[in-house]
């Protein structure tokens, strides 16, 4: 295996190459320069002096956070000698398992058919919708992995086959440690019965402080207790290290410009989503034409191509007119190589209650996307990806729930088949917008997806008694169906830490 | 007990009716003998005319005041309030203090008002200092918008001089008269949409004043983006947010309405704005209605027969002020959405529990004083009974930082008046 040296060096070369020439480099490099006038800089400690003033000038804690997002950001580096698309997904079946090139020819062939300039919207029915994903990956399988055993109770007996590795609850407790009975949290502990002196002020006092020292990694590990209303907006900013300068606003206004002059065929899709899922939610519906502004602007931008990088899918292509399959003449389609599904503009929503700065509101949108939500609706091996995240919700409801899992199972409604919606759009819609805020600082704080699971999981055993009646899908369903008045934090606390298992 | 309750209504509305079955009351006719009658501010005026009026007897409740029109109808609120006001400024209270521009600092939340065509001339002086304000003209009679319209400019209103030679306006009966106030152009805008909050409050007397406030009311918003351009002051979608107007438009969805609860609100502007410019805001909206009522608390008969709960409609501006826009007697009790029946069910039974203690055929000479447990959404907004007993020398404007609004209007338990400051 790789030694743990050059496996340190690898990683500092790669995050060195990134950060060179980005912005902040330069600006590093102008600040270094302007010192030279400073009267404490002298020519013959020149390189300590300049170092100490980029240190207490708070540069220095720039370059951490931009270092500490690389690191959350991307994958440890495989064995030199791993071609790149191990970097994407190491599993080869599930690199198999990617949308077949064939697949994507037919949906541009679709899409040349209907040339109008204002194509009917009801034939366009979303490219994929949740359902049609879980049936993909409820047929991927490793064809490595040979399963001698008679099917028996004690094999996996839910949607999911492929042996991913997931987490159990001590694993899982060990991981959360600050969700834990002893820790306070936003979510348990400023309800109105609890004086806010126990817990809420000091709570309050800490993510000021984190705030005032501007450090992404404090800043990470504070709102794993959550975070105060007033406070998220910058905090997640900060943990994302978006700072919204002059020219991340140029850029998004020339992202701007660019759909005042061009339409993609994806806009209809866009359109179509906003219209089915935020235009009727009771708490999104106000910001509809912020989703349209950001979402247009995503389709358009081409740095999300990036994340490809570290994304187990590929973008698609499309072919200049005329050239099918001339690899010069080959295009990214959309440009941020990103087709939106059925429920994608839910991710933009809960945002709109934070930013009501259009280009911080994209940028925000824009990181979350390619650090989380990407996981969400591509096929990886990942912990953190959607396949990891079905298995360790059927684990956990099978290992712990057996008798609710079987019974499930006997009348046809196997829990993934209601739950997963809810993971693949990371509860948006589902919860409470309040609520959903809390969980969303959780899975920023542990930079994982993980939580995802474990609260549908929660959620299920929260209902287990209702859901013991029922005998149809339909029914179970129906029980299942009302997520909006559910405390997030309290079920996550029991089911981790307050269930005998 | 003795028999059930027997009440009768004139307005059809499924929410009234299923809370007073679900209580096993009894409905009967008008002209029987009743206990509870749930009336239209039509009836009401009959009930206390000088000619058809008729006494009500000991067991007998009605859903409005006598006059409540002091404080319902739009020209007579602004009326009352600038007595009010006049009348703590000769008293010399500190709540009548004036800032450098002659604004009153705590008092100054309706906007600049004038009756038309009484006040024309005074009107028109206002509006030369100022010719590309805008202003809105209102029916004072009306509700739902009806008969709203903006205006920029004199010619509009001409009809409304006074000296109009060519004013075919003969009948000055108080139905066609008109308030014009000047338009909060700036409103706070959210998704780019202009919205105005409706809270409902509940009076069960008004001298002493005791008044409860229901923690679940809502924003309504316009569908159409808004625009202070002057080519779209024709345009009612985009500035009037009435639900009456608002569902006539192409976009009005009939799944929420264009409603966001108040708690949506407080969530946005938290997160966007910080806490403690938002709980300022929501003090302030308690201000201003508790002062409304104080306002017309002393020209207000006060008969025990009698309680109200009305509907306030509130504008935020891009400043985060509030502004009193006006008070309804009679709030719709229709339901746009499924949500919106159950909000107005549940008001309407929190209404009953507080209006006729357990639900028994009521004496009106009890004290008004629902034990706490009974408020079930309501919350006491002030309690000029308790407030007077908890020492007459307390600052007028000192409030501890931590009121409600730091809880979001979740239950106080202690049933306390929210600011107990206030006197």
């Amino acid at each position: 295996m790789l030694d743990p040296d050059s496996g340190l060096s690898l990683t500092i070369a790669r995050i060195v190459r990134r950060l060179q020439g980005s912005s902040l480099h330069s600006q590093l490099e102008r600040q270094a320069r302007v010192s030279l006038h400073k009267p404490e800089i002298k020519l013959e400690s020149l390189k300590e002096d300049i170092k100490d003033f980029l240190k207490t000038s708070g540069w220095e804690k720039k370059l951490q956070n931009a270092v500490y997002s690389e690191l959350n950001v991307f994958p440890s580096p495989c064995h030199p000698a791993a071609p790149p698309e191990h970097m994407k997904e190491p599993l080869a079946y599930m690199r198999k398992a990617q949308r077949p090139a064939s697949e994507q020819k037919e949906l541009l062939n679709k899409w040349n058919e209907m040339g109008t300039d204002e194509p009917d919207l009801s034939l366009f029915r979303p490219v994929y919708a949740p359902k049609d994903f879980l049936e993909v990956l409820m047929n991927l399988r490793n064809p490595n992995y040979e399963n001698g055993e008679q099917p028996s109770f004690r094999n996996h007996l839910g949607l999911i086959q492929v042996p991913l590795k997931v987490k159990d609850i001590p694993e899982l407790k060990e991981d959360f440690s600050e969700l834990g009975l002893n820790t306070g949290q936003l979510g348990i502990d400023d309800s109105a019965q609890v004086p806010p002196e126990f817990f809420e002020n000091e709570h309050v006092r800490v993510g000021q402080k984190v705030l005032a020292e501007q450090d992404s990694a404090a800043a990470q590990q504070y709102v794993r207790q959550g975070c105060p209303t007033a406070l998220r907006a910058d905090l997640w900013a900060l943990i994302l290290n978006i700072s919204n300068q002059p020219e991340d606003i140029l850029y998004y206004e020339q992202l701007k410009s660019n759909v005042i002059q061009y339409d993609l065929l994806v806009d209809s899709l866009i359109y179509k989503d906003v219209k089915l899922t935020a235009s009727n939610d009771d708490y999104y519906f106000v910001f509809e034409d912020y989703l349209y502004q950001v979402l247009l602007c995503f389709s358009r931008d081409t740095s999300v191509l990036e994340h490809f990088t570290y994304s187990s899918a590929t973008p698609p292509k499309s072919y200049i007119r005329g050239k099918l399959g001339i690899e010069e003449y080959a295009v990214f389609y959309p440009p941020n190589g990103v087709i939106p599904f059925h429920g994608f503009s839910m991710y933009v929503a809960p945002l709109c209650f934070l930013y009501h700065e259009p280009s911080k509101l994209y940028q925000i949108f824009r990181e979350m996307y390619v650090r989380f939500f990407f996981r969400l609706h591509s096929i990886s091996s990942h912990p953190s990806g959607i396949v990891s995240l079905c298995l360790l919700f059927e684990t956990l409801l099978q290992t712990h729930l057996p008798q609710l899992f079987y019974h499930l199972r006997e009348i046809g409604a196997q829990p993934l088949r209601i739950s997963f919606k809810w993971m693949v759009r990371a509860f948006s819609g589902y919860l409470a917008t309040d609520q959903l805020l809390l969980l969303w600082d959780r899975i920023l704080g542990y930079n994982s997806l993980e939580i995802l699971a474990v609260l549908a999981a929660a959620v299920f055993a929260f209902r287990a008694v209702n859901l013991m009646e029922v005998t149809s899908l339909a029914a179970a369903e129906a029980v299942l169906a009302d997520l909006s008045t559910l405390k997030v934090m309290p079920l996550l606390q029991i089911f981790l830490f307050a269930t005998v298992t | 007990m003795a028999g059930k309750v027997k009440w009768v209504t004139d307005i059809e509305k499924s929410v009234l009716i299923n809370n007073f079955e679900k209580r096993g009351w009894i409905q009967v006719a008008e002209n029987e003998d009743w206990n509870f009658y749930w009336m239209s501010v039509q009836t009401i005026r009959n009930v206390f005319s000088v000619e058809t009026g008729y006494r009500l007897s000991d067991d007998q409740i009605v859903n409005h005041f006598p006059n409540h029109y002091e404080l319902t109808r739009k020209d007579l609120m602004v009326k009352n309030i600038k007595r009010y006001r006049r009348e703590l400024e000769k008293e010399g209270s500190p709540l009548a203090e004036k800032d450098e521009n002659g604004k009153y600092i705590y008092l100054d939340f309706v906007p600049v008002t004038f009756m038309l065509p009484a006040d024309y001339n005074l009107f028109v002086e206002e509006f030369r200092k100022n010719p590309s304000s805008t202003w809105i003209m209102k029916p004072c009679g009306k509700a739902q918008g009806k008969g709203i319209f903006l205006i920029n400019k004199l010619s509009q209103i001409k009809k409304w001089s006074r000296d109009s030679k060519t004013s075919s306006f003969v009948s000055q009966s108080s139905k066609e008269a008109y308030v014009i106030s000047l338009y909060i152009n700036n409103p706070l805008l959210i998704g780019g949409k202009k919205f105005d909050l409706r809270l409902y409050v509940l009076v069960s007397t008004y001298r002493p004043l005791r008044c409860y406030m229901y923690k679940l009311g809502f924003c309504r918003f316009c569908t159409v983006k808004y625009t202070p351009s002057t080519s779209e002051l024709d345009n009612m979608f985009v500035h009037l947010t009435n639900v009456a107007i608002q569902k006539h438009g192409d976009d009005y969805n009939h799944i929420h309405g264009g409603k966001w609860t108040v708690s949506n609100l407080r969530l946005y502007l938290e997160s966007t704005r910080g806490k403690e410019v938002t709980n300022k805001l929501f003090d302030e909206i308690h201000w201003i209605i508790v002062q409304s009522l104080k306002a017309v608390a002393p020209v207000m008969n006060n008969d025990k027969h009698c309680f109200e709960c009305y509907g306030y409609d509130i504008i935020i501006d891009d400043k985060l002020k509030p502004w009193l826009i006006e008070v309804n007697a009679s709030p719709s009790l229709t339901s746009s959405t499924a949500n919106d029946r159950i909000l107005k069910y549940n008001l309407i039974n929190d209404t009953l529990n507080i209006a006729v203690p357990n639900g028994e055929i009521p004496d009106c000479k009890w004290n008004k004083s629902p034990p706490k447990e009974v408020l079930g959404n309501y919350e006491v907004l002030y309690d000029e009974e308790m407030a007077q007993s908890d020492g007459p020398d307390r600052d007028l404007r000192s409030r501890s930082g931590q009121s409600t609004g730091t809880k979001g209007g979740r239950a106080r338990d202690s049933g306390k008046p929210i600011l107990t400051t206030w006197k």
